[in-house]
């Protein structure tokens, strides 16, 4: 019969010498096998210590995000909430008063904002939906939480930090995100 | 001798329907309906004088009429155009009306903010499905949009004219229905602006039914303002004696939070007619009555299915019955979290249909 690849092998069916049926030579050949992989590179990494860095298109914990001046970019159009699969998005809009447009960008903004982490299932319609690049998924996921509660995240949760208050914290929050212009 | 009117037949995208002398061809393809009815965004059939103004409805005319079979130069306006027997009438089958209104559409859009994220129409807006279907992803036009600052147009209507098409549908709402106009469009050409006078309030019973007849986002209700996007809201037939108007309405609501009110819209989305009568609505039903308790249930409202408002709804759908406290003992299971115990969205001590305009930080930071 053909063979269907050439990574056929015969199984030997030679009765066993007197060294193969002492088996302590076989399992002296194992351990050996085991003991060179002590010299090899490891597989695993210390996580926490050590951290793998994801791929540019990794998505995880969504941020909101502000412009360079800090005004919110969120108009709470809810399109991110009708593109989600998973219906993790709410959110309740307001109007910007006259003493607030250092704050938002839009006369309307989200007041309340929420995603459900326990829902998201992070495919990142969410960010392809915004029409005011107000949402993305970074490189983070949501850590582990002791209470269900914990993964309702409000707006202050979601919200990117403050890029003239804290720079250096709003440019690690950016990540390897291109700057948003616009 | 009462005149027997004429039975009149035309043929629209090869279809050919017959109607009465008098009828335009807008109305006729409306008739056979479905794609075959051009677009309009100033034409209202129950607005005496309206259309003629936007050009959306455009459509070639292959053959006048049986009598003089030459075809029309030039593409018409099919809302204003009376059809005449044996007319050849072609919408969506001709090149040159497509390629016109997607001109048309470049046009409306010249000064348009395109602002929908923001816009309280959105969902419900003729301009977002014209453009949607007619327009190009990217604009040519280089200058600046003509701004306005937002405007009051009454306590309860807002003017966004920076979203207004000059469509002259609420001048004439106001012309017909009210009996004194106090707002129309001042100026000329592109400084033209739908305004009041001296920002002079329009108090009339029935000025709010501009809000319904705006075929953009530039007229809309104040006390819906911002209070949430129209595809989240659940809208419902209802109706309520009402000594002014027919009271029968639609509800737009939150779960039991009345957050709209509008007129009952058609197929056209125009006001429908009850009795030969179009079902305008007065602003005291639309702007005062936001309790579920002030009207009667009639059942929930035909939602088109390719719309965006059709979205999270399930007319349709048959829940199974729950047999989880049958197996265990008629004991519900335990909730392992219950969300509104946890979010602070649609927080039941804020009520939103109880507050006249939009909510401001002030509203949310109690
Ligand atoms: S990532 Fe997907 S599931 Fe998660 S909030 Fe965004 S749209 Fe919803
Ligand atoms: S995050 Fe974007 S899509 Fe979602 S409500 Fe805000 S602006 Fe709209
Ligand atoms: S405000 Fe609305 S109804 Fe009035 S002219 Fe402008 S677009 Fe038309
Ligand atoms: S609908 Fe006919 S010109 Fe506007």
């Amino acid at each position: 019969m053909q063979a269907l690849t050439n990574r056929l092998k015969l199984v030997n069916r030679k009765p066993m010498t007197f060294v193969e049926k002492l088996y302590l030579w076989n399992i002296l050949k194992g351990m050996a096998i085991t003991f060179r992989h002590i010299f090899k590179r490891k597989a695993t990494i210390n996580y926490p210590e050590q951290k793998r860095t994801f791929s540019p298109v990794f998505r995880g914990l969504q941020v909101l995000n502000r412009d360079e001046e800090g005004k919110e970019r969120c108009t709470a159009c809810g399109l991110c909430a009708v593109a989600c699969p998973a219906e993790a998005i709410t959110m309740e809009a307001a109007e910007r008063s006259s003493n607030e447009t250092h704050l938002y960008r839009e006369e309307k903004f989200a007041a309340r904002f929420e995603i459900n982490m326990l829902r998201c299932i992070f495919c990142g319609l969410c960010e392809e939906a915004c029409p005011k690049n107000a949402i993305y998924l970074s490189q983070t996921f949501a850590p582990s939480n002791y209470s269900r509660k914990g993964f309702i995240y409000k707006k202050d949760d979601l919200l990117i930090p403050h890029p003239k208050e804290n720079p250096d914290a709003y440019a690690k929050a950016l990540g390897e995100r291109k700057k948003i212009t616009n | 001798m009462a005149e027997q009117k004429q039975i009149l037949k035309v043929t629209i995208d090869n279809i050919s329907v017959e109607v009465e002398q008098g009828t335009t061809v807008l109305q006729a393809a409306r008739k056979i309906g479905g794609d075959v009815a051009p677009p309009a965004m100033c034409y209202y059939s129950k607005l005496n004088g309206s259309g003629g103004k936007c050009r959306t409805c455009l459509v070639e005319i292959a053959a006048g009429s049986s009598a003089d079979p030459r075809p029309m130069p030039k593409l018409v306006a099919s809302c204003r155009t009376p059809v005449m027997d044996g007319m050849v009438v072609k919408n969506i089958t001709s090149e040159k009306v497509i390629d016109a209104r997607n001109g048309v559409v470049e046009f409306l859009l010249i000064n348009h903010p395109l602002d929908c994220p923001v816009c309280d129409q959105a969902g419900e807006c003729d301009l977002q499905d014209l453009s949607f279907n007619h327009g190009k992803a990217s604009t040519r036009f280089e200058f600046e949009r003509r701004t306005f600052e937002k405007e009051d147009v009454g306590p309860n209507i807002q003017l966004h004219m920076n979203r207004c098409i000059l469509c002259y549908r609420c001048t004439y709402v106001a012309d017909q229905l009210t009996n004194e106009r106090v707002h129309g469009v001042l100026d000329r050409g592109d400084h033209s602006e739908i305004s009041t006078y001296i920002s002079k309030a329009i108090d009339n019973d029935f000025s709010g039914n501009m809000i319904d007849v705006c075929p953009v986002g530039a007229l809309t209700d104040k006390t819906f303002r911002f209070k949430n996007r129209v595809w989240f809201t659940k809208p419902v037939d209802a109706h309520r004696d009402c000594e002014k108007c027919c009271g029968k309405v639609t509800l737009w609501r939150r779960g039991r939070d009345v957050l709209r009110v509008t007129a009952r819209k058609d197929e056209w989305n125009e006001v429908q007619s009850f009795e030969g009568n179009t079902g305008w609505i007065c602003n005291e039903c639309r702007f005062d009555k936001k309790h579920i308790g002030d009207w009667e249930y009639d059942g929930e409202t035909n939602i088109k299915r390719h719309s965006v408002i059709a979205q999270g709804k399930y007319p349709w759908l048959v829940m199974p019955k729950e047999i989880l406290p049958d197996v265990m003992g008629g004991r519900d299971p335990k909730l392992m979290m219950d969300i509104h115990d946890v979010s602070e969205v649609n927080d039941p001590i804020i009520d939103l249909s109880k507050i006249k305009g939009p909510s401001t930080s002030k509203t949310f930071n109690k």
